[in-house]
C-alpha cells in the first residue's frame, strides 16, 4: 500500500446523510474481476441518468469537484453492505480522505484497510468544513495525518483523533500483508517447524 | 487454561504463529481459490509485485459461476462469467497453483473436490472465498469462510489474522428413523438453535447419530453450520475418515501415511474439554424436514402444516408474515399440499454420489410429475462419471430429469440456471433467501430422498409414503 503524506486537495460536500454502500457502488458492479476501475461507477446513480448520461449538477460531475480527493460527508457514511467495493470505488476516483460526524462500522475500516483516511469531527467542525467545501475559493484543504490537523485555506487548522495503530499503518503503508509480512521471520521458523513435524500436510 | 482441550483448541495450538491482545496469526495448510472471490486478491498481488507464497497448498477450481451445458466449452453463457473463467486461467497458470479447469474431469464444487482429490485432511486449517467451507470440517479439519482482502492475505502469507471462536457442542444420540438423512439432521439442528445459534462459535458434532453416518453425511452436516451461524462444524476423524481418505491422489503415502494416521488418531476433545454452549437432540426425534419460509430456520416435519404469525413472538412476526408473501403460502395449509414447479439436486451440501444414488433408489422405475422441470447437477465431473458408470445417470434420464455437467448451478443461480419469479422449487441446496435460486423464486431445502419424491409426486412429499 502507498504511504498516507500530508497532502492538499479538492474537497466535495455531500451532506447527504446516511450515504449507503448501494449508493457508493450499486450491485450491477460487483461482478467485476479487478478492485481498480470501480472509480467511474462511484455514485452511479446519482451520477448518470438512465441512458447513461452525466447528471450535470452532481457535485462529482463539475469543476472543480470533478477532482476531488477529500469527501466532506452527512453522518452515518458508508452504511449497507459489507462490500470491499466502495472503498475501491472512492480510491479508484481519486479520493484518499472522508470527513464526516460518524461512519458505518465496516465502511470505516475498509477504508483504512484500502489506505483511506476516515475522519469523525463533531458537528461543529464538520460544518464548518461543509462550509469550506461548498465555497469553491476555499475548498482546497490540507490533511496533514502526522500532526492530526486538517489546515483551512484561511490557514486555520482543526485538530482530529485518528488510532494510533491505525495512523501507523497508513502513514508507512502497511496493509495488513504488509504487518504480516514484517513477521516474516516468525512465520518462517513456525513454517520450518511445523514442516518437520506434519511433512505430510 | 484448562488442561483439557477441544478438537478446535488443539487444531488452533498446532497452527497457531503468535497472538497480541486477542487477535491471532495462524498458519493455513489449503486455501482453496474460485472464480468469483478471488480476481481481485490476484490482482492486489500482482500490483504490490507479491508472489504466491505458497503456490503447493493453494488449489484453484471455477465452480459459482460455469455453465452447466454439455456445450460450456464453447458456450460460456454470460460474458460476465466467460470473463471470471479466464481470469482465474491466466491468474492460476501465472502464479503456479494446482488448477481444475473446465475441460478437467476432475472440476467441480470446490468443497467437493477438496475432500475428492484428498486435499483435505484432518486437523488441517482450510480457508475459501466461500461460506460454505465449513463442509471440510467433517474430516476434522478447522476450515471456513474469508473475505476478498483476507483471500489475499492468504495467498501472499498462507496465514489469516484471527479472533479465536468459543466451543460449541452439538450432539445427536441414538438412531435414526427410517427416511431421515444427514440433511433432515443439519436442517434440524438449525430449527433448533436458529441461524443465530452457534454465532461466535464453532461447533463439533459427536453422537452416535453422527458416527453412524457416511462420510458423504458428515460433510452434508457440516456444510450447513454457516447456516446456523457458527463459522466452523467439526466432526473427529474416525476410522470412516481414514478409510475415505486412503486412496484419495493427493493424501499422504508410505510411511507419510503411517505418520499422518498416528497424528490422527489425537485429534478429538478431551473427555473433560469444557465447551461454552452444549445443545442435544434425540436422532429418533428427527423427522424428513422441509422449510417453508425464507430463512433455514423455518424448518418443519413434513407432516406438519404452514404455520400462523400467531406461532411468532416480537420481530419474527414480521419475519414469518414476510417469508409467507414471498414464499406464496397460506397459514394452515399441509405442508404436503403444496405444489412444485421445479426441483433441483446438487450444490456442496448434497451433490455427492452417495446424494445421487439415494435419487436413484427412489426414482427407480418412476417417471417426473409432467409439468415439472427436474435438474441433476452432479458435485464434480468424478461424482458425474461414477453416477453414468453405476448407470444411477440413465435410471435418472429415464425418469425425465434433465442431467447437467457440474457446478454450483442452481444453488446461488449465478449462471444461466435460475428460477423463474414464483416458481417454486424442492431444493437440495442450502439457503433459501429471497431471490437465492433466481429473482422471485421460491426455494424449500429438503435432503436428496426428499427432494426424489416431491420430482415423482409433484408436490412437498414425506418420502416415507413411497
Ligand atoms: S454449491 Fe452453492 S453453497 Fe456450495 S459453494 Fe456453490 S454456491 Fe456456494
Amino acid at each position: 500500500m502507498e504511504k498516507f503524506t500530508k497532502f492538499q486537495g479538492i474537497a466535495a460536500p455531500m451532506p447527504l446523510i446516511n450515504i449507503d454502500t448501494d449508493m457508493l457502488i450499486p450491485k450491477q458492479f460487483l461482478k467485476t474481476i479487478e478492485r481498480t476501475g470501480l472509480g467511474k461507477n462511484l455514485f452511479y446513480e446519482m451520477r448518470y441518468d438512465q441512458s447513461g448520461n452525466i447528471i450535470k449538477d452532481f457535485v462529482l460531475n463539475f469543476e472543480p469537484y470533478s477532482k476531488s480527493s477529500i469527501i466532506v460527508g452527512g453522518a452515518n457514511f458508508g452504511c449497507g453492505s459489507s462490500r470491499e467495493h466502495a472503498p475501491w470505488a472512492l480510491k479508484d476516483f481519486g479520493i484518499k480522505c472522508v470527513i464526516s460526524t460518524s461512519f458505518a462500522d465496516i465502511f470505516f475500516n475498509n477504508c483504512f484497510k484500502n489506505g483511506i483516511l476516515a475522519i469523525v469531527l463533531s458537528d461543529k467542525d464538520r460544518d464548518t468544513l461543509m462550509d469550506d467545501a461548498q465555497n469553491t475559493e476555499k475548498s482546497v484543504l490540507t490533511i496533514d495525518l502526522e500532526n492530526q490537523i486538517i489546515l483551512r485555506r484561511n490557514g486555520d487548522s482543526i485538530k482530529f483523533e485518528v488510532d494510533d495503530f491505525k495512523k501507523y499503518c497508513l502513514l508507512n503503508g502497511l496493509d495488513d500483508i504488509g504487518l504480516t509480512l514484517k513477521n516474516f521471520e516468525k512465520i518462517s521458523e513456525f513454517e520450518k517447524n511445523y514442516t518437520d513435524k506434519f511433512s505430510w500436510s | 487454561m484448562s488442561k483439557f482441550k477441544t478438537l478446535y483448541d488443539k487444531i488452533w495450538d498446532n497452527h497457531l504463529i503468535y497472538s497480541n491482545d486477542d487477535t491471532s496469526l495462524i498458519y493455513i495448510d489449503r486455501h482453496l481459490v474460485h472464480e468469483v472471490t478471488s480476481p481481485q486478491a490476484f490482482e492486489g498481488l500482482r500490483t504490490a509485485g507479491r508472489r504466491v507464497h505458497s503456490p503447493q497448498k493453494t488449489i484453484a477450481v471455477p465452480d459459482h459461476n460455469v455453465a452447466t451445458t454439455p456445450d460450456r466449452l464453447t458456450n460460456f453463457g454470460n460474458e460476465e462469467g466467460r470473463k471470471q473463467l479466464e481470469t482465474l486461467d491466466k491468474n492460476a497458470k501465472e502464479f503456479g497453483v494446482h488448477y481444475y479447469p473446465v475441460n478437467d474431469i476432475r472440476q467441480g464444487i470446490v468443497h467437493i473436490i477438496g475432500p475428492e482429490q484428498g486435499w483435505t485432511l484432518p486437523g488441517m486449517t482450510i480457508v475459501c472465498g466461500d461460506s460454505h467451507t465449513a463442509t471440510h470440517g467433517a474430516f476434522g479439519a478447522l476450515a471456513h469462510g474469508i473475505g476478498t482482502s483476507e483471500v489475499e492475505h492468504v495467498l501472499a502469507t498462507q496465514t489469516l489474522i484471527q479472533q479465536k471462536s468459543k466451543n460449541m457442542k452439538v450432539e445427536v444420540y441414538g438412531k435414526l428413523g427410517k427416511g431421515v438423512t444427514a440433511k433432515d439432521i443439519t436442517l434440524s439442528i438449525i430449527g433448533k438453535t436458529g441461524t443465530a445459534g452457534g454465532t461466535g462459535h464453532v461447533i463439533e458434532y459427536c453422537g452416535s447419530a453422527i458416527r453412524d453416518l457416511s462420510m458423504e453425511g458428515r460433510m452434508t452436516v457440516c456444510n450447513m453450520a454457516i447456516e446456523g451461524g457458527a463459522r466452523a462444524g467439526l466432526i473427529a476423524p474416525d476410522e470412516k475418515t481414514i478409510n475415505y481418505l486412503r486412496d484419495k491422489p493427493n493424501a499422504p503415502k508410505g510411511k507419510e501415511w503411517d505418520k499422518a494416521l498416528e497424528f490422527w488418531k489425537t485429534l478429538f476433545s478431551d473427555e473433560n474439554a469444557t465447551f461454552d454452549k452444549e445443545v442435544s437432540l434425540n436422532a429418533a426425534d428427527i423427522a424428513p424436514v422441509v422449510t417453508w419460509g425464507t430463512s433455514p430456520e423455518d424448518v418443519l416435519p413434513i407432516t406438519e402444516k404452514v404455520p400462523s404469525l400467531s406461532n411468532f413472538e416480537g420481530s419474527k412476526i414480521d419475519a414469518a408474515k414476510r417469508s409467507l408473501d414471498y414464499m406464496g403460502l397460506k397459514p394452515g395449509i399441509r405442508l404436503q399440499d403444496i405444489n412444485v414447479d421445479a426441483v433441483f439436486i446438487g450444490s456442496c451440501t448434497n451433490g455427492r454420489i452417495e446424494d445421487l444414488r439415494e435419487v436413484e433408489r427412489i426414482v427407480r422405475g418412476k417417471k417426473v410429475k409432467s409439468g415439472v422441470r427436474a435438474m441433476v447437477v452432479p458435485g464434480s465431473g468424478l461424482v458425474k462419471k461414477q453416477a453414468e458408470e453405476e448407470g444411477i445417470a440413465n435410471v435418472l434420464i429415464e425418469a425425465g430429469f434433465d442431467w447437467r455437467m457440474p457446478g454450483c448451478s442452481m444453488c446461488l443461480a449465478m449462471n444461466a440456471d435460475q428460477l423463474l419469479p414464483e416458481e417454486r422449487c424442492a431444493a437440495t441446496s442450502n439457503r433459501n433467501f429471497e431471490g437465492r435460486q433466481g429473482r422471485g423464486g421460491r426455494t424449500h431445502l429438503m435432503s436428496p430422498a426428499m427432494a426424489a419424491a416431491a420430482a415423482i409426486t409433484g408436490r412437498l412429499t414425506d418420502v416415507r409414503d413411497l
